[in-house]
């Protein structure tokens, strides 16, 4: 109740406002701190966390924690073995979730992963109006103002990460009826019923295989073939916890994995009848089921956004960004958390990002809050200038170790403008989509990219003066070092030209 | 642009390319392809680069430009990527948003098992890619 009696950020004006209070409003409410830009973070929620205080409903994360990396803990660099914790500049705020992890996976708990969340928000010392509901946006001379349950904040800037959290369901017959993953009971009461799971996606699985000790039968259904990620080589498909219910199936354990749409779903005295069509044939399939679950997966809530006109696409209602998270239609309002996977990026063999995840996220929300601050409020970033002699080494030991060109493969990038007069300058990790279609002076963009083979090896893009950026990818190494001389030697070679030969 | 999932179905179903395929099998290719939205000016496709997609448009238009260079321009219901990805070879152009673009998007590994799986929407592509050609070799002599 202490939140509730000293809440913050009372309704007013401010810079900024930052709404939710989940992973991405926690990372860009710390990165616009460190810039000095006020703003007040609002949430409907009553304590830190997002989707995490409730979900997934199996209690364990997807996302992996490696508490005994081989680096020091608040390395930039041990990052890699951590996709849990928020980021920090300060040592001490860095791997909260690796100090709060009890050893029994590598995979956090859900409450562990809430722990760490709400930890963060303590030591760091970020401020939420907890328990404030946005209702309404409009816009007001150069901003917005958004219409909340106590009140009304104007500000210049506004940053949704209300995260893809709002529970949907097609609109097929029956399914009315149905209840949505978010209404799953307690396992043991499924115990010996027959269940149908809508979706075959990872919420799909991850029931499947919560319920498997319980269930006297399970069929999952959905149009296409369920991906596997240890087949996609990405986290696009059912991960490999969620495998059980395959293997199941193919040894004819009474799982069913069915590519079939369902054309309608009927109630029967006990339970329900799905009428199917398969996909292959189209021939019709009837389930008889005690439960059904759909596992459609969820929703953008973004209000009245569309109204201001914030174009949305595709079954989650996304909104169209463009490379930095910022309304494509209507600048000044920015995205973060989840809800930062609708920007594609270069997609290369069809592999997203991990954008919708907090690995992918967490650095997303840093470079969003760089690029509002310059655009928005006049921030200028201090340039680092490197050594011309130690440019080879410092890329090749980035795209080794940064945790943001692995976990963002082939999305991040770590850039370095080639300036012949004044050197190298390093612009930091920015997203590769937008340096390879910007024009400007020389420079350079390397990043870890993953083959349609399931190689992974670095790509470098070099752009010389007046020229498009060109790519080319360097050899992968068995245990992804790229430290060596030959790789050294490419590298040297592609960057003569954009150095006017001072790389050698 | 949000289309409902029936919504989408029905637009699938009134493209050439996929006239031929019944409903359920409309359904699979509304899960099998994901819609991904551009804003104007993004490149989608990049000449020279690697590990490019097939898409086809929903809605928008898009500019074909080699070198810099303008070629072609295409709109709702046409399709590109599919050459570069059948060949194996980094696209030979730019493909350009003129406007915002939303888009069906298949990852390229998966498309030959998709043209495999749906030889009707093959037959149409190749037809299509015969007039192209046709109307390439018309415009050089």
């Amino acid at each position: 109740m202490a939140e509730l009696e000293e809440r913050p950020f009372p309704p007013g004006e401010y810079p900024v406002v930052v709404v939710g209070s989940g992973p991405g409003g926690l990372q860009t409410s710390y990165f616009l701190r460190r810039l000095g830009i006020e703003h007040a973070v609002l949430s409907a929620d009553k304590s830190a966390g997002g989707m995490f205080r409730q979900f997934p409903f199996f209690q364990r994360l997807l996302s992996w924690t490696k508490p005994f990396g081989h680096l020091d803990r608040h390395d930039r660099r041990y990052e890699w073995y951590d996709w849990n914790s928020l980021l920090a500049v300060e040592p001490e705020n860095r791997a909260i979730m690796a100090e709060l992890m009890d050893g029994s996976s590598s995979f956090p708990s859900r409450p562990e992963m809430e722990q760490n969340l709400a930890t963060y928000a303590q030591r760091t010392g970020l401020q939420v109006r907890y328990g404030c509901r946005w209702e309404s946006t409009r816009r007001e001379g150069n901003g917005f103002a958004l219409g909340t349950s106590d009140g009304e904040y104007r500000c210049r800037v506004a940053v949704f990460a209300v995260g893809v959290a709002e529970p949907w369901k097609p609109d097929t017959p029956g399914f009315e009826d149905v209840a949505h993953y978010v209404d799953t009971r307690e396992a043991a009461s499924y115990a010996g019923k027959r269940l149908f799971i809508a979706g075959k996606q990872n919420s799909g699985f991850e029931l499947a295989t919560g319920l498997l000790p319980w269930a006297q039968r399970i069929v999952l259904a959905s149009p296409r073939p369920a991906k596997l990620s240890v087949n996609t080589h990405s986290l696009l498909g059912v991960r490999a916890r969620y495998v059980q219910p395959v293997e199941d199936e193919v040894l004819g354990g009474g799982v069913f994995i069915l590519n079939a749409s369902i054309d309608r779903v009927e109630r029967t005295v006990d339970g329900f009848r799905v009428h199917c069509l398969r996909s292959e044939g189209g021939t019709e399939l009837t389930v008889e089921a005690d439960e059904v679950i759909a596992a459609t997966g969820f929703t953008s809530p973004l209000l009245d956004l569309p109204e201001l006109g914030v174009s949305v696409f595709g079954q989650s209602r996304l909104p169209s960004m463009t490379n930095f998270w910022e309304s494509a239609q209507v600048p000044g309002i920015y995205f973060a958390g989840t809800i930062g996977q609708g920007v594609p990026g270069m997609k290369k063999y069809g592999l997203p990002s991990n954008s919708g995840a907090v690995h992918g996220g967490r650095y997303n929300a840093r470079i969003m809050v760089d690029h509002l601050a310059r655009t928005h409020f006049g921030h200028r970033p201090e340039r680092v200038q490197l050594p011309l002699d130690g440019l080879v080494d410092y890329l090749l030991e980035e795209v080794t170790h940064a945790p943001e060109l692995w976990n963002q493969k082939s999305y991040l990038a770590r850039a370095v403008s080639l300036d012949e007069q004044a050197g190298p300058y390093d612009d930091g990790i920015v997203p590769l989509a937008h340096f390879v279609d910007e024009e400007g002076p020389p420079a350079v963009a390397i990043t870890v990219e993953t083959d349609d083979k399931g190689s992974i090896h670095p790509a470098v893009y070099v752009r010389e003066r007046g020229r498009p950026a060109v790519e080319t990818l360097l050899d992968p190494h068995p245990l992804h070092d790229f430290r060596t001389p030959d790789h050294r030697r490419r590298l040297a070679d592609l960057l003569k030209g954009a150095t006017a030969g001072a790389v050698r | 642009m949000a289309l409902s999932p029936q919504q989408l179905v029905d637009t699938l179903s009134g493209l050439t390319l996929f006239a031929d395929l019944s409903r359920p099998q409309l359904e699979q290719v509304a899960h099998k392809m994901s819609e991904e939205s551009f804003p104007e000016g993004q490149r989608i496709l990049r000449q020279g680069f690697t590990g490019s997609g097939f898409y086809v448009i929903l809605d928008g238009e898009v500019a074909i430009r080699i070198d810099g260079n303008e070629v072609a321009r295409l709109a709702k219901g046409d399709f590109f990527g599919e050459m570069s990805v059948l060949l194996g070879e980094p696209p030979v152009a730019d493909v350009v948003a003129l406007r915002q673009l939303h888009a069906l998007h298949l990852g390229g590994p998966e498309l030959e098992g998709f043209l495999s799986e749906h030889p009707t929407v093959m037959f149409r592509m190749l037809k299509t890619v015969a007039m192209r050609l046709r109307n390439a070799s018309r415009w050089r002599s």
